[in-house]
C-alpha cells in the first residue's frame, strides 16, 4: 500500500496536467465552432466539447483510451483497423532485428576483445552508424531492399538491428573486460586456453552487462521497426498507423498506435528483465 | 621437485617516465620444502620477483629454473599455485565450484575433481561450506578457500602474495597457524609475500630482506626457530632476535637514499 500511493499520485498528475493540456489546446477550435455557428458556450460546454472532438490536436485520455481498446479488441485480428494486427507486424520484425543485432553486438565484442586489430578496425565504424540519423538512412535502406526485390519484414529487420545492435556491443566489450589482471593472472597460472578463459570468466562475468545493454537493445530494436514502417508506403505495422494517422489528421489513432508501442517497448523489457533474474539467481549472483 | 633457482634475474620497466628498474641482479636459491618470505618497503620488487618465478613477468636479464624448467614451461606443467591478496573467488560458483575450477580447466575427471575438493576443504577446514557462495563467508573464510583452490592441483610450489594482507590481526595469526600446519602435512614449497615483520619471522624456514630502487635483496636472514612453532613462540628471545635481525636489514636497505 505504503508503495501503490505515491506510484498512483504520479499516475493521477501526469493525467490531470493532461486533461488540462488537452482543454487548453482543443479549446480554440471548439470556440472557434461555436463562434461561425453564432453559439455563446458556457465554460462547462467549451469544457465538455474539447474532449469530445473527432480530430482534438490532443485527444483527452479516455478518447486515447477508447481508441486503444476500439484497436485492440474492437475488430477482428486480421483486419488492418486491428492494433493487434499492425502490433503483430512490428513485433515479429522487431523480434528478428533485436536477434539479429544482438547476435551481431555479441560476436563483434568477442572479437574486439580478443584481437586489438578488430578493436581497431571495427569499433570507429560501430560508433560511426550511431552517428548517422537512423530517419536519413531507413529509406535508403528501404529502397536498396525493395530494388533488390526484398520487402516486408527484412529490411525493417535491418534497421532495427543497426539500432539494436551497438548497446549490446558496448556492454558486452565492457562487461567481458571486467575480469581484472588478478584474475587473469590467475588463469594464466592454471595454464588456461583463450576459450577456458573465454567460457568459465569472461562470459560469466559479462552476463549482467549483457542483460542491461539486452534491455536498452530490445527498446532501441523496436523504435528501428517504427522507423523503418514509416517510409514503407504506410500500409502495416504501428509506424504505419502513425503515419496514416498523420496523413488524415486521425489524433486519436496517432496516439493510439503511440501507446500500443510503448506498451510492446514495456513488455519486450519486462520479458527480458524476468530471464535476467532468472539467469542471475541461477548464477547464485542474485542475493 | 619444488626448487626454484634465480640467477642475477633483473627486470626492467619502460615507462613514460623512463625505465624503472624493478629488480636488479637478484640470485636466489630456494631449495624442495623451504618457507622463504620476501619482506621489504613497497617498491623493492618482492612482489614482482614472485611474479617472475611464477612466469608472471618475464625478466629481462638472467634466469629462473623451477624443477630444472625454464619458469614458464612449468607455469604450463603446472608446478605453481599462486595466492593473491584477494581471495579472487567468482562470486558466481560455489566454494566447491571455485576449488574445482583450475580441475576443470586442467581436464581432472568429476570423481577425482569431487575428491580433491573434499580433500583440500579439509585441509584448510572448510568442510561443510563447499556448497555456500564466497559472499556467505567471511574474510578469512575465503582466502582460505583460495588457499585450498591453489593447493587442489598438487603444485610443488605455493606462491603467496601478501595472502592475509587484508585481514584483522587475530584472523591473520589464527591463519598464520593453520598455514603453518599445512606447510608441515603437505611438504610444500612455499614463497611469501608480506609486510610483516612478525609474520615472516613466524611463518618462515628463511627471510629474503629487500630493498627499493633499484630492487635488490639486502639480506638473506636463515631462522633458527623450530619447525615446531606455537604462536606463544613470538614472545622467546630467540623469535625476537631473529626479527631484531629483520628489522636491521630492512633499516640497512633504507640507508641508500
Amino acid at each position: 500500500m505504503s508503495r501503490a500511493l505515491p506510484v498512483l499520485t504520479v499516475l493521477s498528475v501526469i493525467v490531470l496536467v493532461w486533461y488540462g493540456a488537452a482543454i487548453g489546446l482543443n479549446a480554440p477550435w471548439a470556440r472557434d465552432q461555436a463562434a461561425r455557428a453564432g453559439e455563446a458556450l458556457s465554460p462547462r460546454q467549451l469544457v465538455e466539447r474539447t474532449m469530445t472532438q473527432e480530430r482534438p490536436v490532443l485527444p483527452a485520455p479516455h478518447q486515447v483510451a477508447k481508441g486503444l481498446w476500439d484497436g485492440i479488441t474492437g475488430q477482428k485480428i486480421t483486419s488492418k483497423r486491428s492494433l493487434v494486427w499492425h502490433g503483430w507486424i512490428t513485433l515479429s520484425a522487431t523480434l528478428a532485428g533485436f536477434a539479429i543485432g544482438s547476435l551481431a553486438g555479441i560476436l563483434l565484442a568477442v572479437g574486439i576483445v580478443h584481437s586489438r586489430v578488430v578493436d581497431l578496425s571495427v569499433m570507429p565504424w560501430a560508433v560511426a552508424s550511431q552517428t548517422v540519423p537512423i530517419l536519413a538512412i531507413a529509406p535508403m535502406v528501404i529502397v536498396v531492399f525493395a530494388s533488390a526485390g526484398v520487402t516486408g519484414l527484412l529490411p525493417k529487420a535491418m534497421i532495427s538491428a543497426w539500432l539494436s545492435f551497438f548497446p549490446v556491443l558496448v556492454g558486452m566489450v565492457k562487461g567481458l573486460r571486467m575480469p581484472d589482471a588478478m584474475q587473469m593472472d590467475l588463469m594464466r597460472s592454471w595454464n588456461a586456453s583463450r576459450a577456458q578463459v573465454f567460457w568459465r570468466l569472461r562470459l560469466p562475468s559479462a552476463m549482467p552487462y549483457l542483460f542491461a545493454s539486452l534491455k536498452v537493445a530490445v527498446a532501441a530494436a523496436l523504435v528501428g521497426t517504427i522507423v523503418g514502417e514509416l517510409p514503407a508506403g504506410a500500409t502495416a505495422g504501428l509506424g504505419a498507423r502513425l503515419l496514416s494517422g498523420s496523413y488524415y489528421g486521425q489524433t486519436i489513432q496517432i496516439w493510439a498506435a503511440l501507446f500500443a508501442a510503448a506498451a510492446l517497448a514495456a513488455g519486450l523489457v519486462a520479458i527480458i528483465a524476468g530471464i535476467e533474474r532468472a539467469t542471475l539467481r541461477r548464477m547464485g549472483l542474485a542475493r | 621437485m619444488g626448487e626454484i633457482k634465480a640467477r642475477g634475474v633483473s627486470l626492467t620497466f619502460q615507462t613514460a617516465d623512463g625505465p624503472v628498474h624493478a629488480l636488479k641482479d637478484v640470485s636466489l636459491t630456494i631449495g624442495k620444502g623451504d618457507f622463504v618470505s620476501f619482506i621489504g618497503p613497497s617498491g623493492c620488487g618482492k612482489t614482482t620477483f614472485l611474479r617472475t618465478i611464477a612466469a608472471l613477468e618475464t625478466p629481462t636479464a638472467g634466469q629462473i629454473r623451477v624443477n630444472g624448467m625454464g619458469a614458464d614451461e612449468a607455469r604450463r606443467a603446472r608446478a605453481y599455485g599462486y595466492v593473491f591478496q584477494a581471495p579472487g573467488l567468482y562470486p558466481w560458483r560455489t566454494i566447491s565450484g571455485n576449488i574445482s575450477l583450475p580441475l576443470e580447466i586442467m581436464g581432472f575427471s568429476k570423481a577425482e575433481r569431487r575428491e580433491r575438493i573434499a580433500r583440500v576443504l579439509d585441509l584448510v577446514e572448510l568442510s561443510g561450506f563447499g556448497g555456500k557462495y564466497p559472499w556467505q563467508l567471511s574474510g578469512g573464510m575465503q582466502q582460505r578457500a583460495s588457499i585450498a583452490r591453489a593447493l587442489a592441483f598438487d603444485a610443488d610450489i605455493l606462491l603467496m602474495d601478501e595472502p592475509f594482507g587484508a585481514l584483522d590481526e587475530i584472523v591473520r595469526d589464527r591463519l598464520n597457524e593453520a598455514l603453518l600446519e599445512l606447510w608441515r602435512k603437505t611438504r610444500k614449497t612455499i614463497g611469501f609475500v608480506t609486510h610483516s615483520i612478525p609474520e615472516a619471522v613466524y611463518l618462515s624456514t628463511r627471510i629474503v630482506v629487500m630493498s627499493p630502487r633499484p630492487g635488490r635483496i639486502s639480506r638473506i636472514i636463515e631462522s633458527t626457530l623450530p619447525r615446531e612453532r606455537p604462536l606463544e613462540i613470538r614472545d622467546t628471545p630467540e623469535f625476537i632476535r631473529v626479527a631484531h635481525e629483520v628489522r636491521e636489514g630492512l633499516r640497512e636497505g633504507q640507508s641508500y637514499d
